[in-house]
């Protein structure tokens, strides 16, 4: 633990942070929310504009219905009710990413309200973070600040991400820390790549994160003085600046001074957050009925579909591996954080009906290799089937589990099945005794010194008469059998 | 009564990013407020059995999601005033 984490955990003695996040996800459509501009990262700027987003005199937005859909999968995986009537509003402000001068988003009638994400609790339990509501809205343009010859005095506005649907995410202030913010956020984006709502990308920005962080003191009833952070664009950035505004809050308090309701935003660089705007100025948004827009309405019907077209969500199916599979919930939840991962080890199960072997693989080898290579399951050339063969030619006595690792490592590299890596390299498993017979002898005859002191009582020996034979054999001998006939060749 | 002052003006004339005179100033006071007591007399109908509308129409048609055709990169910046480099320029944003 280092000074700063150690001075963190005496101020969190005295005092209780309390937290809520507004998550901001973009929705995984092919158009953008109100036209039919492609909703895609990364190309030129200003490619994928239109009169509509670009905000043009006299064009009308026209709503995505899969953009509703998905925001509703977004609600119903978190337990939110969809309201059957949600209100189109204009915020307005002006700020150069925002070409119309307003935002369509909702206000008073959001999408959906009242609904939670379990998040892990105190002695293995689970617990329940509230949200409050999730509203539709349309991403802003990207400003450009840094890059150009011109940057000292300009800045660059690229509309491609303008008019991109967004879904806001609130919580209610139920969180107490960075480490519970931080398993939330891990939850929600597992539930949001699991109903493919979002890509949930926070380098490409596809996920973002707001924070109102306030202090008490422990056993306060009322809420200390919130301030808002902005621009919390990566998991290790938004623990890093709840621990920083916590401690900048406990210090202004403890010097006798008042917390400051304002917007502060993250310097990642700097490590620290600053003020943003004046308090006179923020938030004046003249919220208004959006009048190109009418109410948007979903029938119980279209809920209905949506909801059953919903996968298994990630806290029931880690309850379901811990249960249907034997595994430990540690394992659980490792194989859970993924869909794919998940599918990709049930497919293992099956194949070897042998659950806790396919979990080793999954989690020792096939994590292990897609982290060095830094890799997506996607992109594995190991399928479950071949890898579900290989724990079978191991359980079948075919090749030992040492020799399997090898196997695995070929799997991984060219993508054969493993029967044609081992017949071709002549790896399996040497189980017949007479063939081994030999080699044991052979071992016994070299090594006179140590057969007497077996002899003379240095049972333990044995080990190492099975390690000469592994190594004669290149690792191909069965264990087992070896051992037997070592045992009766120097116990006669 | 007056229930739209200058300072109300002021206000949301900053909001607006507007400058105004003095005179205008006024002028706008008095007739945001004749607007406002004007629209004021639909206070007196009785409307709790009257659910809020927000628009005329009850509801409203969906798009499908799928590509259509953007504008070219030309037409896009075309009446821009500062374009370069494919983006719209403007006065650089401080800490934006």
């Amino acid at each position: 633990m280092t000074v700063a984490e150690q001075s963190f955990s005496g101020l969190l003695a005295e005092y209780e942070p309390v937290i809520g996040l507004e998550v901001h996800a973009q929705l995984l459509t092919r158009t953008k929310l109100f036209c039919s501009c492609p909703n895609r990262f990364g190309d030129p700027p200003n490619t994928n504009v239109c009169p509509v987003c670009l905000g043009l005199p006299g064009a009308l937005p026209v709503l995505s219905r899969e953009a509703v859909s998905l925001a509703m999968r977004a609600a119903l995986a978190t337990h939110c009710t969809v309201q059957e009537e949600s209100i189109w509003a204009r915020k307005n402000y002006f700020y150069p990413d925002l070409p119309k001068g307003y935002q369509i988003s909702q206000y008073e009638k959001p999408l959906a309200l009242e609904g939670w994400v379990e998040i892990p609790g105190e002695g293995g339990g689970t617990r329940r973070v509230r949200l409050q509501r999730i509203h539709m809205e349309e991403d802003a343009g990207k400003l450009l600040h840094e890059g150009f010859p011109w940057s000292a005095e300009k800045s660059g506005v690229d509309f491609n991400r303008g008019g991109v649907p967004l879904i806001e995410m609130v919580t209610h202030p139920d969180l107490r820390g960075p480490e519970d913010a931080f398993e939330y956020l891990s939850a929600l984006k597992a539930i949001l790549l699991y109903i493919e709502a979002s890509d949930c990308n926070m380098e490409e920005g596809s996920l973002r994160c707001d924070a109102n962080v306030s202090v008490r003191r422990r056993g306060a009833e009322a809420y200390g003085t919130r301030t808002e952070i902005k621009n919390l664009n990566s998991f290790r950035h938004v623990a890093r600046a709840l621990e920083h505004e916590i401690a900048r809050q406990v210090a202004v308090i403890e010097s006798g001074g008042e917390v400051v309701q304002e917007t502060r935003l993250w310097n990642a660089d700097r490590g620290e957050t600053a003020s943003m705007r004046s308090k006179e100025e923020a938030h004046d948004y003249r919220y208004f009925p959006e009048p190109d827009l009418p109410p948007l309405r979903v029938t119980a019907e279209w809920t209905e579909e949506v909801q059953h077209s919903l996968p298994e969500l990630p806290p029931e199916r880690r309850r379901r591996f811990t249960e249907e599979h034997g595994l430990p919930d540690y394992d659980a939840g490792v194989l859970t954080q993924s869909r794919a991962v998940a599918d990709y080890f049930e497919s293992v199960a099956r194949e070897t009906g042998d659950a806790k072997a396919a979990s080793n693989w999954v989690m020792n080898d096939v994590l292990r290799k897609l982290k060095e290579d830094d890799a997506d399951i996607a992109e594995c050339r190991v399928t479950p089937e071949s890898l579900g063969r290989l724990v079978k030619l191991i359980e079948g006595g075919t090749i030992s589990g040492k020799i399997a690792k090898d196997v695995f490592e070929k799997m991984w590299t060219s993508g054969e099945g493993p029967q044609a890596i081992v017949e071709r390299e002549g790896l399996v498993q040497l189980s017949d005794e007479d063939a081994l017979q030999a080699t044991v002898a052979e071992v016994l005859e070299a090594s006179p010194d140590q057969v007497a002191a077996y002899r003379g009582g240095k049972k333990a020996a044995i080990g190492w008469f099975v390690g000469q034979v592994m190594k004669k054999t290149g690792g191909k001998a069965n264990p087992r059998v070896v051992n037997t006939l070592l045992k009766k060749a120097l116990d006669s | 009564m007056a229930r739209v002052t200058a300072e109300t003006v002021d206000h949301v004339a900053r909001l607006a990013h507007l400058s105004l005179t003095e005179e205008e100033r006024e002028t706008f006071a008095r007739q945001l407020d004749q607007i406002l007591q004007y629209v004021e007399s639909i206070q007196s109908l009785d409307t709790a059995d009257v659910p809020p509308m927000s628009h005329a129409l009850a509801t409203g048609g969906f798009r499908p999601d799928v590509p259509g055709k953007s504008l070219e990169p030309e037409r896009a910046l075309d009446e821009a005033p500062d374009p370069a480099e494919g983006l719209f320029r403007v006065p650089r944003i401080i800490g934006g």
